[in-house]
């Protein structure tokens, strides 16, 4: 057990150091002043540009400066947006959490609607309605995201003109970003219309949800389909028929926990999906999250949020996907055989 | 089986579609007190002073401040506004203004007034852009580039404080359009005591960020590339506008002379009583650079009104019942400047021969669609300056070909040309119209590479002229011609950075001061004909055209009118689901 943790934490670690210096080295490579990529700040005249060099030790070798980067980079001092002029933790301290926010509800719903359909088709595997749900669910699996999304949109918000297509809530109500998720915001929030916000954001959360969603829900729906059927097939539930159990039984007992195993890693290989199709659907929605924020950068050629931003979402990723790893590794020990941690 | 499944199935759907429908209701009452607007850009600055962007103007000048002066947006009329009337010496150069007593200042969370607005008010706003030793005119870059582009702070000889409620300007010379000038977007009215006090902070600079006016909303907060968020101005002076601004039309020929002050007060104190409640309480700035969002926005409600509707989809706009579209000629120009300063187009024979390489009328068809009128000189039609007859440029790549070589410019010379990043109504796609410039730049056997930054470094980098040539334009603050011949290419506005030719021709500047000399406008109205005569021939810049101005609102918007002087107005604009 604390060899598992060892393990991973030391390849989280490495991961990440490698992650620092490839942002620390996107300074150099990124054209235009090093200086000025790596803290934000345009120097107005010389003086201020030696004050700057040395409080950011330019002048020494570049093994020192990494070092002292790493330590801006825990500090919290992430350097300022050119366009902006605002610190970037305080500007990714916001997106991050939209972007997360709309990842989780999108991954809460394939759960929900996924696993059970996934069950239910693989249960009847081979019959008409698995068919129904397999054929839609490769469909679905498909679209590409971008499109769907502009489907909703069109559908939806200008045909029908049921959801509004734009941001996480309707400007007119000022939520005080407290954890960064909207709906938890808005809870806690002393707003006098709190229904009516609640419910402005979640017709917000809607489509969006629902194009990311369905992807995720596509493939979770396949891969428990396929986790159900190979259960069903093993030896061991032939036996419980033959003792006589009744199919619920047989399901409850048998199929239902031994299917999930699987599962599990396989979803962790479904979050980097996620995670890039929300930074996708981000910018059709004009959600503020880390997505389009990056693509603003990009646009704007804001350098040093690019240098912090790629950063940050590639942490991101690595922590989730290393977690749930780890987690998967904890509740099923027959993976001891996989000597090594690997992302 | 299957039975069971499709009824789960349409269960499912059902559920999805009625959480998105019941999630829909934009007609609470909630929605009818705040007014969102979706703006094309982020402001410079939240005082118009200090930047001459029509983002800028748009969000601030009409919604957080008031002028001495206004223009009536139907007339163009110069009428009152915090000066209650004014008085003009018989030499023309002193200007008596009399304040009005009534007028709060905004009362927010990092300022409470303690009085309203007085004199030292105007002297205030005025002296900081004016007097370099102002303790507020370094503050913010110390950059006036609209008045300095007029040259206006060393024509005020003085500014004077007659009592609290009454203000002397004295000029040193003659000029016909100063009261135009006190009327535009730029010479709104600070808060002396707002200023005071945070100078004793010693946080100066706050002013521009926080600002304190006397408006009809006040600042609440700023997310760059998010929203503006105003509060309406509970205390506002001029409760309904729209009713203000007639009452106000109506007494403008005595207002000349003097003493409307009670008459105006009176119409505006009945009006204010019954329309209190019906204006809006918030007022939204929903920062959305990309005009087809925009359009999307205004369709699903989510936006009340739009900024430059592009020209493609004005017929769309047009089609939808819900939707108005509102339309006025503009008082603009859009054109295509050469860094005049630069090798080789300080020279005037390559100048031409580019400017002839182009087709106009295919850059208006393609760019402006039929919504702009082509331009000759800098004036559009609206203008009572304007020359119908004025020398234009025609379509001539032989000739163009000619002049380059003679020029000594070799085929496979390569320029730059900037396209600004930004939708303007005197031009809705500066990148389309660099590309097919480019492409008649080829033919003439001169490549050309197109430049384009956000509108903030783009404008920085052009004032420095790092530019080889640029497209961009000018919408005037006022109906007066010296609002685009001075600022456009006088030498005096190479350092404020209107003048994007970065030209300065002696003839030029002698001419156009010369106009300014004299109230008579034949005279005026002959000379600005020579002035279009001598741009031809050394055509610092191409004009190309000038457009229509549009802007699109949903029908539950009342009260939103044109301004063809400038920046957008919310002031009296009502919500009615």
């Amino acid at each position: 057990m604390i060899r598992i943790l060892a393990r991973y934490s030391i390849l989280f670690v490495l991961t990440l150091l490698v992650l620092a210096v490839m942002s620390f080295s996107l300074a150099y490579l990124f054209p235009g002043d090093v200086l000025a990529n790596l803290t934000g700040i345009v120097p107005a005249n010389d003086e201020q540009r030696a004050a700057l060099e040395k409080q950011f030790r330019l002048d020494r070798s570049y093994l020192v400066q990494f070092f002292y980067y790493m330590g801006d980079l825990f500090s919290g001092e992430w350097g300022y947006s050119f366009t902006s002029g605002i610190p970037l933790r305080e500007e990714i301290g916001i997106a991050m959490p939209a972007t997360i926010e709309l990842a989780t509800y999108s991954m809460l719903m394939a759960l929900v609607i996924g696993i059970p359909l996934g069950y239910y088709a693989g249960m009847r595997c081979y019959s008409s309605s698995d068919y129904i749900i397999n054929t839609t669910s490769i469909t679905t699996y498909s679209f590409p995201v971008f499109w769907f999304a502009l489907l909703l949109i069109l559908v939806f918000s200008l045909q029908l003109d049921k959801a509004p297509l734009s941001g996480r809530i309707s400007l007119l109500f000022d939520v005080e970003p407290v954890s960064g998720f909207i709906l938890i915001d808005i809870l806690l929030s002393d707003l006098e219309n709190k229904r009516l916000a609640f419910k402005d954001a979640m017709s917000h959360l809607t489509l969006p949800t629902i194009a990311i969603g369905a992807i995720s829900t596509a493939s979770i729906v396949r891969i428990t389909r396929r986790s159900v059927i190979d259960a069903k097939n093993q030896p061991y539930i032939a036996a419980a028929m033959s003792r006589g159990l009744s199919g619920g039984q047989i399901f409850f007992r048998h199929i239902l926990r031994n299917a999930l195993l699987p599962i599990l890693p396989l979803m962790a290989i479904q979050i980097t999906t996620l995670i890039t199709n929300t930074m996708i659907v981000e910018t059709l929605f004009s959600w503020p999250g880390i997505g389009n924020w990056l693509i603003q950068a990009i646009y704007q050629r804001d350098y040093p949020a690019l240098r912090v931003g790629m950063l940050a979402v590639s942490s991101l990723v690595i922590m989730l996907t290393i977690t749930v790893d780890m987690f998967n590794r904890l509740i099923d020990p027959s993976r001891e055989k996989y000597e090594h941690a690997a992302i | 089986m299957l039975a069971s499944m499709l009824k789960r199935v349409a269960v499912c759907a059902l559920t999805a579609v009625c959480v998105v429908s019941c999630a829909k209701q934009n007609k609470q009452p909630f929605y009818s007190t705040g007014v969102v607007y979706c703006s094309e850009s982020n402001p410079v600055t939240f005082n118009p002073q200090l930047d001459t962007s029509s983002t800028t103007s748009d969000a601030t000048s009409h919604q957080l401040y008031d002028r001495l002066l206004d223009f009536d947006p139907d007339s163009g009329r110069i009428v009152p506004s915090l000066a209650s009337s004014w008085l003009v010496s018989d030499d023309g150069l002193t200007y008596a203004f009399q304040l009005r007593r009534d007028v709060e200042f905004h009362n927010t969370d990092y300022f409470t007034p303690s009085r309203n607005f007085n004199a030292s008010d105007v002297l205030f706003s005025i002296n900081r852009w004016r007097l370099p030793t102002h303790p507020f005119h370094n503050v913010s870059n110390g950059s006036y580039p609209y008045f300095e582009s007029l040259g206006l702070a060393d024509n005020i000889a003085n500014v004077e404080r007659v009592n609290g409620y009454r203000v002397e300007i004295t000029l040193k010379r003659r000029d016909s359009s100063f009261l135009a000038n006190l009327a535009t977007d730029f010479s709104v009215i600070l808060s002396q005591e707002y200023g005071s006090q945070l100078f004793k902070e010693g946080n100066p600079s706050q002013i521009d960020q926080l600002p304190v006016g006397t408006g009809p909303y006040k600042f609440e907060s700023f997310r760059k590339d998010s929203y503006i968020k105003y509060l309406h101005h509970e205390n506002y002076w001029r409760r309904d506008i729209n009713a203000g601004v007639n009452a106000l039309t109506e007494n403008i020929d005595e207002g000349i002379e003097g003493n409307t002050e009670d008459n105006t007060k009176d119409n505006n104190e009945e009006l204010g009583v019954a329309n209190a409640d019906t204006s809006v309480k918030q007022l939204i700035f929903d920062i959305t650079p990309r005009s087809s969002l925009r359009l999307a926005k205004l369709m699903t409600g989510e936006c009340d009104a739009t900024a430059f509707p592009a020209q493609t989809e004005l017929e769309v706009i047009r089609n939808r019942e819900d939707l108005t579209l509102a339309e006025k000629p503009g008082l603009n120009i859009g054109f295509w400047a050469f860094n005049t300063q630069r090798a080789p187009f300080d020279n005037p024979n390559v100048r031409r021969a580019l400017a002839i390489a182009i087709d106009k009328n295919t850059l208006l068809e393609a760019v402006y669609f039929d919504s702009a009128s082509r331009a000759k000189s800098l004036l559009p039609a609206a203008s009572w300056a304007y020359q119908n007859d004025a020398d234009d440029t025609a379509y001539n790549p032989v000739l163009a070909r000619r002049l380059l070589a003679e020029a000594g410019i070799e085929p496979g010379f390569s320029m730059t040309i900037w396209a600004m990043p930004v939708e303007r109504a005197y031009n809705p796609n500066a990148m389309k119209m660099a590309e097919l410039i480019q492409r008649y730049l080829r033919e003439v056997g001169v490549e050309a590479n197109i430049v384009t930054y956000d509108w903030k470094t783009f404008r920085r980098h052009l004032q420095e002229g790092l530019h080889d040539s640029v497209l961009i334009g000018w919408s005037a603050d006022n109906g007066d011609p010296d609002n685009f011949y001075r600022p456009l290419l006088s030498c005096g506005a190479i350092p404020s950075g209107t003048n994007r030719a970065m030209w300065c021709d002696k003839d030029y500047d002698r001419l156009i001061n010369e106009a300014l000399k004299t109230e008579d406008l034949d005279k005026r109205r002959a000379i600005y004909h020579q002035v279009n005569r001598l741009m031809f021939e050394r055509l610092p810049l191409v004009p190309i055209a000038h457009a229509y101005r549009y802007q699109a609102y949903r029908n539950e918007v009342k009260g939103m009118t044109i301004n063809p002087f400038g920046g957008v107005r919310f002031g009296g604009v009502e919500k009615v689901l």
